[in-house]
């Protein structure tokens, strides 16, 4: 049912009318996100500029059993901010404000709009470090960030935009502002309300303002690239490297194809003839990262690694690091749909699901990139296909349930870091068991009773 | 690459190219129209949705959609962005074609104005020049100085008040007059090459044209600059007429059989952009596809070419030390990625001390002629240019395109900016001559 003439009359009056887009050209831009494969015409676009906005527009909403659909900048990659059909998608880029940086404590406050390279930049500029890096992050929003509960390549050693985040204003369904957690580094008052909303995808609350952690930037950072004739090699050595206890900030692995990609587009002259490489980073004190290096191309070579090279260059480092962000992308130059999971398993078994990965995509005659965190266990294998190949399409389809099983088989999760939205939705039941269902959607029911908030998404709620 | 069958431009493309965008959203950051709005619509992945859902018939080609083609600069950095390797520049003229083919913009005015520049005045040069006399007599004679200050041109309506101070002055001589059919090589010959001396660049900036050919001759080529010479079609490609830039290809490649040269080059940012790539336009032509494959590996940008066959750097001189700094052709840098050789040249000048430019590739709004039809747009963006131009401290601003100069030069006077705006060609000339 298409939104009604006094919902939208009404959205115009509590956000201007230049906030609130509705023509066909508008809104084809806002039918997607960064998920493959998916399209869906909301009913209207709204932008909020303030929590009073949002607040009026959620208060609206609610009476008047509208869908919202929260969005920053659409890069998310399950889907969690395809529009629902005919909801209202609510769109946070413009509330982008640093809010405060506060040195004494080390934490960032900002709004949900801004993106991950801004709160990045503002931590740089005052010495500090946010480390979380999603492959978007220069176009990503902080708040999507928390919503989806992202990733990326530093999450080794630093972990997830979750262990970032000490507070959050969030807008409940009816219009309620709520504020979770504060500036202490310690905090048990009560149940910890911040952690349910960190990659809740919109289901529960609208995210609006987020106070992030801080800490001190390291002193000292050394990249390399290690290049592999099998991707076992490549695989053992992870395992080597977390078996002798050295940490590194980022342990990534690209496979032959991504390799080739991710070259044709930066042209940074990567190593072609291996059939995985693996880019390893280490930061801090500089007598550690002096040692931990030398462990690393120590590890490297016993495995008969084809060729170790240290970047000279903060510049080089960087750029090898630019690349690899572009990877997902780069993958896209080779085949019109790209689809990419985000399967993840204990690192113990990483040599055997790269395997497994591989053998399931000859099964089914696919094409497979195959790139991803090795040091998180976090794979993210792509396949190249295309959305109009029906019968390809459905191969695809039956090569993700054999890994998603595998990876449950082997104590893994069926998302590391992208999120459930719609992609991965049928497979949560699955994952997470009848026990931890229920309580999901019961959850869900309390805090959305009328069911207005990214319906369709992650799970459904318990009808009352 | 044609109106197949009749089915307009956009559904006739390749649906490949329609369908390689994967709206992962990384050119999201380095589109001006979207920085500046916030708006997917004024996007590239947007616009590429538009372009889809049209090719999908999802969507008509809407007035609205033809607004927002002309709304998108073409400056072709989400190009450099794009891992997936969209192709935006066809996309972007294909979507203009589609939008001229069923005339959802067109009203009496704006058909006017296309006819007599796109279709007449740019389709043959010598109406250019002719046009550029009448107007440099009005300069030189005076004229232009009395009308300004008699305060006429208040009479006039705003826009047309703001269009007359961007008329730039016209030089006394056109290239043609500057520059010799065949200029030798200065010592050895090493090379052979041919010399474009472009539309805009001939009307107002003949002396790049003059100093280009210099310093190649300077680097042992020598210069064949047959007159008169024609547009490239990088207007007409650009503006939604493909098959007028298909004619104006065929042309050129009529006067500059590709064989007899090393090289046929270009100094211009925007025409070398569309100049590289005739094969691709004159595809489906039986009769000048092949010659149009050898233009192609021919054809160079001047500092692409004098990057590679190793520059002969101009002497010291004693000459006091001057800061530059380099704003980037959007076609040059996004379109051609001749980035660094420009950079390459400009440090070859003994005296010259080059400091970076902060966002020295985003669009400074000039962008063909789109500061002629989205003025507020283009505006800001010389603003936020002038503002990091300011900053550099440098006391002369080096670009390869002719709009880009002018736009600078606008700019500089507008804001009382104490700032040389030059071309790369013309500051080597120059060391040149110093040093000779």
């Amino acid at each position: 049912m298409p939104l009604a003439p006094p919902v939208l009359a009404g959205l115009e009056q509590l956000l201007g009318p230049e906030n609130v887009l509705t023509s066909a050209e508008d809104l084809i831009p806002y039918s997607f996100d960064g998920t493959a494969a998916l399209r869906q015409m909301p009913g209207a676009v709204v932008f909020a500029s303030t929590t009073p906005q949002v607040v009026a527009a959620l208060k609206l909403a609610n009476e008047t059993h509208t869908a919202i659909v929260t969005r920053g900048s659409g890069t998310g990659l399950s889907g969690g901010s395809l529009p629902s059909p005919d909801c209202v998608v609510l769109c946070l880029v413009k509330m982008d404000q640093i809010l405060e940086l506060d040195r004494a404590n080390l934490t960032l406050l900002v709004e949900a709009g801004a993106t991950t390279q801004a709160v990045a930049d503002a931590a740089a500029a005052a010495g500090l470090f946010y480390p979380p890096d999603p492959g978007s992050m220069k176009i990503s929003t902080i708040g999507g960030n928390v919503a989806e509960n992202s990733g990326g390549l530093r999450g080794l050693k630093y972990g997830v935009t979750r262990n970032y985040v000490m507070g959050l204003e969030v807008v409940l369904a009816h219009g309620e502002v709520l504020w979770t957690g504060n500036k202490c580094v310690k905090d048990v008052a009560g149940y910890s309300l911040r952690d349910l909303f960190i990659g809740s995808e919109g289901t529960l609350g609208v995210i609006t303002k987020v106070l992030l952690k801080l800490i001190p930037k390291p002193p000292a950072k050394r990249t390399l690239l290690a290049t592999f004739a099998q991707m076992d090699q490549a695989a053992q050595t992870v395992s080597d490297i977390i078996a002798a206890q050295v940490i590194p900030c980022t342990l990534e692995f690209l496979d032959r194809t991504t390799i080739h990609c991710v070259d044709d587009y930066a042209k940074i002259g990567l190593p072609r003839d291996c059939e995985a490489l693996l880019l390893m980073e280490s930061d801090g004190h500089p007598a550690v990262v002096q040692e931990e290096v030398a462990q690393m191309v120590a590890l490297a070579r016993q495995n008969h690694c084809q060729e170790v090279r240290v970047a000279q260059t903060d510049e080089e480092a960087s750029r090898l690091a630019s690349a690899r962000r572009t990877a997902f992308s780069a993958l896209a130059r080779v085949a019109p749909t790209t689809i990419l999971e985000d399967a993840t398993v204990p690192r113990s078994e990483l040599a055997h699901m790269v395997r497994f990965v591989a053998a399931v995509a000859q099964k089914h005659r696919l094409r497979v990139g195959t790139f991803g965190h090795m040091g998180d266990g976090n794979l993210h294998p792509t396949f190249l296909t295309d959305e109009r190949n029906a019968d390809e399409m459905h191969r695809v389809e039956l090569a993700f349930q054999e890994i998603f099983d595998e990876a449950v088989r082997l104590g893994g999760t069926i998302t590391g870091e992208h999120g459930i939205g719609v992609a991965k939705k049928k497979f949560l039941a699955q994952f997470a068991g009848d026990a931890q269902m229920r309580v999901l959607r019961e959850l869900r029911r309390i805090l959305d009773p009328r069911g207005i908030l990214n319906p369709g998404k992650v799970c459904d709620p318990l009808t009352s | 690459m044609t109106d197949r069958a009749g089915l307009g431009y956009l559904k006739g493309l390749d649906y490949a190219v329609v369908q390689q965008c994967m709206h992962c959203g990384l050119c999201l950051p380095t589109c001006p129209t979207y920085d500046a709005t916030h708006l997917e619509r004024h996007s590239p992945r947007g616009r590429v949705a538009l372009m889809r859902a049209i090719a999908d018939d999802r969507l008509a080609p809407t007035k609205t959609f033809g607004e927002e083609m002309y709304f998108c600069l073409g400056c072709l950095a989400c190009m450099t962005a794009c891992p997936a390797g969209v192709n935006y520049a066809e996309l972007f003229e294909h979507a203009r074609a589609e939008v001229e083919r069923v005339g959802q913009l067109a009203t009496p005015k704006r058909s006017l104005i296309r006819w007599f520049t796109v279709k007449w005045l740019f389709l043959d040069l010598r109406r250019l020049l002719f046009f550029g006399r009448l107007l440099r007599l009005y300069q030189a004679c005076g004229l232009q100085c009395l009308v300004r200050r008699s305060g006429v041109l208040r009479l006039l309506p705003k826009r047309l008040q703001e269009l007359e101070a961007l008329t730039p002055d016209i030089p006394p001589r056109f290239s043609a007059g500057l520059i010799a059919e065949v200029t030798p090589a200065v010592g050895p010959r090493r090379h052979r090459v041919a010399m474009l001396t472009g539309c805009a660049q001939d009307l107002i900036f003949s002396e790049v044209n003059r100093d280009t050919v210099e310093v190649l001759a300077h680097n042992g080529c020598e210069v064949y600059t047959p007159r008169p010479q024609h547009c490239c079609g990088s207007l007409h490609g650009h503006n939604g007429e493909i098959e007028l830039a298909r004619q104006l290809a065929r042309t050129n490649l009529e006067q500059f059989p590709p064989d007899q040269f090393d090289a046929i080059i270009t100094n211009a940012g925007g025409c070398g952009s569309h100049l590289k790539h005739f094969s691709h336009l004159l595809a489906a032509d039986p009769a000048y596809r092949k010659r149009a494959e050898a233009w192609d590996q021919k054809c160079k940008d001047v500092h692409e070419w004098l990057a590679a066959i190793g520059l002969r750097p101009p002497r010291a001189n004693g000459a006091p030390p001057v800061v530059v700094t380099y704003h980037e052709s959007c076609h040059l840098s996004h379109g051609q990625k001749v980035v660094a050789q420009p950079r390459q040249l400009l440090r070859a000048i003994p005296n010259l001390n080059l400091v970076e430019l902060a966002e020295s590739n985003w669009c400074c709004g000039s962008a063909g002629i789109y500061n002629l039809i989205q003025p507020e747009m283009a505006q800001q963006l010389l603003e936020r240019k002038l503002d990091h131009l300011a900053a550099t401290g440098a006391t002369v601003v080096a670009t390869a395109n002719p709009g880009c100069q002018l736009q600078l030069l606008n700019g500089a006077k507008q804001r009382g900016l104490n700032v040389r705006v030059a071309h790369p060609m013309t500051l080597l000339a120059e060391a040149y001559r110093r040093s000779a």
